[in-house]
């Protein structure tokens, strides 16, 4: 058996130009004379940028100061004295200073929660969704509210900064989840008076601005209701974000409703399950499950619009940070620069990790499904 | 089996009758439509005479008294309420005609950059996308305006193009043309060029495909469009004029001005929607399948050729339905602009809500604009999916 080889041949080398930085930038950098002109503008686009955003906001900036007088001087930077002499109030508002602790305990039981409902291994599920829908809403309102226990109260008026913000959207969310599944249900629905309401509700609402939705929402709910009633300004942005993410989420589940085989839905009526039961049982388990992500990115939405109450006058996370520029104490050219900056990094950190979130939850429902 | 045994309609109680039961759902959710408008009704009623106030739309021909910073048609604080509300309906239109244009321009170069080769060229594509899409387009507007209007130097120290294009915190001031008698001549040329390129279009089409010559009616057309309306301008005695900005005390006279806020909404819508029509061009291109490309480079098409000349245009097919919708978010976006200021249909509807209490007339008159807007859309989206269905043989 001499003509079959021993052992293996000995390697060759890849041939030349095809392996190492060289020709991973050949590739990638510049297949073309004008794609590596293109690599050479952006850049240096970007080094310029990240080098005037450096010089500004580290080499020349102004790291503590008591008051403006240093970030008022000609040629400096970013005034970061203001954000961190304001970091408080952009995170609780105008909230009683000896009460926050109210606030820090929402955060830490809703934290808590939502990392049981978003990291998949964790168990309790049906307890924790439970838990974060139903009783940590009443939980929140009335540790924010007080009025009971012995818990001072403290007026609407006074909640503003981030902790409003994460109100209005998670309330508008968590509000949505239900409204949104009745409506794309009666969206679907064998019953035309039902089915024609829920289009004209949803494409009504979808058809026009966050803003003059708000704007009624403030102006004419109030003109709806009995006289002498008017309801809390904080209440009529509530029910106006809820409205626009209803609609919204109703067309997410109607996504996901058509994403379920009609075979299940005969199936359940074969085993002669009710239309409720058909629903509850069958079909939303498996609709939302798919929906997931969509829940998160109409979060995403809800929680960027929410910046829009500062038209009608709540203060919210922008709100607060605008409302801070006026400060005769902080007053400087930069101010103003400096707290946009940072607004859009608190901003950034929030809606790009639910991004990358919601992402990962889509990757991992479609391996489910490919299986 | 015996007759009594058999199962008939009768022995099925009337409770679980789905028909009877659907009827009887559908109008007990009609009866408590019924109640709730009339519980809203009777309420407002109750609330307006309170308020001294009634309902209707007369109030639009009262005079607005209070000045509106731009305007395309002619408006002064004497106007009426009703003229104030097509100021603003006109300076929407403009801003997201504008914004329409330049977001689709910053898309398709963004969205064709983002599935390039070279990992820089699509690195920044994406770096775009990620950061603008997830800061609120509200803080964009903001920042945009301090960064457009706050450097900008005062009118005396604009910076100057030849005493004719000044640009300093009051915005761009460019000269405006004004047109004298006969120019309608040079107007009607343009549109006969119009007509005439799209005629030519057919017919170099039709000329192609049986005699496989092409004619440039691309070029031609250009060139008709540009050529006729001069050719008019000459024949009547060149009736135009500009009007050019000069500087007189504190501030610029004459001319035409784009404000900063127009900019900085402009830019800040322009800039954020363009993140969503890179992402709809980049599933657009890729879902055209793979052998496409491969057809068209085996053809001997370069690239450019093929990415222009058959990938995009099968590409269209799927980009055009999302890309309308987000010419209609843009459009509902551009509201956003109540909060620099800038005099659109919501911020010129507010300033008159707030002046007369009208609140019921005025959220009316925006939902009815918004809504045909939308609906208007919804409707072209479906005949373009008819339109563009694909024919199999």
């Amino acid at each position: 058996m001499a003509y079959v080889r021993a052992s293996e041949a000995p390697k060759m080398a890849a041939p030349k130009g095809t392996i190492g930085f060289a020709a991973w930038a050949k590739d990638k950098l510049y297949p073309t004379p004008l794609s590596g002109l293109g690599t050479v503008a952006i850049a240096a686009l970007f080094l310029a940028v990240s080098w005037n955003l450096l010089q500004w906001a580290g080499l020349r900036a102004v790291w503590s100061a008591p008051d403006r007088e240093l970030c008022a001087v000609e040629g400096a930077g970013a005034c970061w004295p203001f954000v961190f002499a304001k970091f408080h109030q952009w995170i609780y508002g105008l909230y009683p200073f000896e009460e926050r602790w109210r606030v820090n305990i929402v955060y830490v039981l809703g934290v808590i929660s939502l990392a049981g409902l978003m990291v998949p291994s964790v168990p309790g599920k049906r307890w924790n969704a439970l838990f974060f829908f139903v009783a940590f809403p009443i939980i929140a309102f009335f540790l924010f509210y007080g009025g009971i226990l012995g818990l001072p109260v403290v007026e609407t008026d006074y909640w503003g900064g981030l902790t409003l913000t994460l109100i209005i959207a998670v309330t508008g969310i968590v509000a949505s989840v239900p409204f949104g599944i009745l409506l794309a249900l009666g969206r679907r629905s064998q019953m035309p008076v039902v089915r024609i309401l829920c289009v004209v509700f949803i494409e009504g609402v979808r058809g026009v601005p966050f803003i003059t939705v708000l704007f009624m929402a403030s102006v004419m709910f109030p003109l709806f209701m009995p006289p002498g009633v008017n309801p809390d300004k904080l209440l009529k942005a509530i029910i106006g974000g809820g409205l626009f993410a209803s609609a919204y989420m109703a067309e997410v589940v109607r996504g996901g409703l058509q994403a379920i085989p009609k075979g299940q839905i005969e199936a359940a009526q074969a085993l002669g399950l009710s239309y409720w039961k058909m629903m509850g049982l069958i079909v939303m388990p498996q609709a939302l499950k798919i929906v997931i992500p969509g829940i998160v990115n109409s979060f995403i939405s809800l929680f960027q619009d929410t910046s829009l109450v500062t038209i009608i006058g709540l203060f919210d996370l922008l709100g607060i940070v605008q409302a801070g520029f006026n400060d005769a104490k902080w007053k400087s050219p930069q101010t103003g620069n400096t707290g946009y900056l940072a607004l859009a990094i608190i901003y950034f950190i929030f809606c790009f990790s639910m991004s990358r979130y919601s992402q990962y939850i889509e990757r991992r429902t479609n391996r489910g499904l490919k299986k | 089996m015996s007759e009594a045994t058999k199962p008939t309609a009768a022995s099925a109680s009337w409770f679980y009758n789905p028909r009877l039961r659907g009827l009887v759902s559908q109008a007990l959710v009609l009866a408590l439509l019924a109640w709730g408008l009339y519980v809203i009704v009777t309420n407002t009623e109750l609330n307006l005479k309170h308020l001294n106030q009634s309902f209707g739309f007369s109030f639009l021909n009262q005079a607005a008294n209070f000045d509106i910073l731009t305007s395309l048609i002619s408006y002064s604080s004497s106007s009426t309420y009703g003229r104030a509300l097509l100021v603003g309906f006109w300076n929407t239109i403009l801003v997201a005609l504008l914004g329409i244009a330049l977001a689709t321009t910053i898309g398709f170069v963004a969205g064709v950059m983002r599935l390039s080769k070279n990992a820089v060229v699509s690195g920044a594509a994406a770096l775009y996308v990620d950061i603008v899409r997830s800061v609120p387009l509200l803080l964009q507007i903001f920042i945009w305006y301090a960064l457009v209007l706050k450097p900008l130097p005062g009118p005396r120290q604009a910076i100057n193009f030849f005493n004719a294009l000044f640009i300093s915190n009051r915005g761009v001031i460019g000269p405006k043309p004004v047109f004298g008698d006969g120019a309608i001549v040079a107007l009607a040329l343009l549109i006969a060029a119009i007509i005439a390129s799209y005629f030519l279009h057919n017919y170099a089409r039709k000329n192609q495909e049986q005699t496989g010559k092409r004619i440039p009616a691309g070029w031609i057309s250009l060139g008709l469009m540009i050529a006729a309306p001069i050719l008019g301008l000459l024949v009547m005695g060149w009736p135009l004029t500009w009007d050019i900005p000069s500087l007189t005390g504190f501030n610029f006279s004459g001319g035409m001005t784009l404000i900063p806020e127009f900019l900085a909404l402009l830019l800040a819508l322009s800039v954020y929607t363009g993140t969503f029509i890179t992402e709809i061009v980049r599933s657009g291109i890729q879902a055209v399948s793979k052998g496409q490309t491969e057809a068209s480079q085996s053809l001997g098409l370069n690239n450019t050729q093929g990415l222009r000349l058959v990938v995009i245009p099968q590409a269209m097919r799927v980009i055009i339905p999302p890309l309308a919708n987000q010419y209609l978010n843009l459009t509902k976006n551009s509201t956003l602009a109540i909060a620099i200021g800038y005099p659109d249909l919501v911020a010129t509807g507010g300033t008159i809500l707030n002046q007369s209490g009208k609140a019921i007339e005025i959220v009316m008159v925006w939902m009815v604009v918004y809504l045909s807007l939308s609906l208007g859309t919804s409707a072209f989206m479906n005949w373009y999916n008819n339109a563009m269905k694909l024919v199999t043989r």
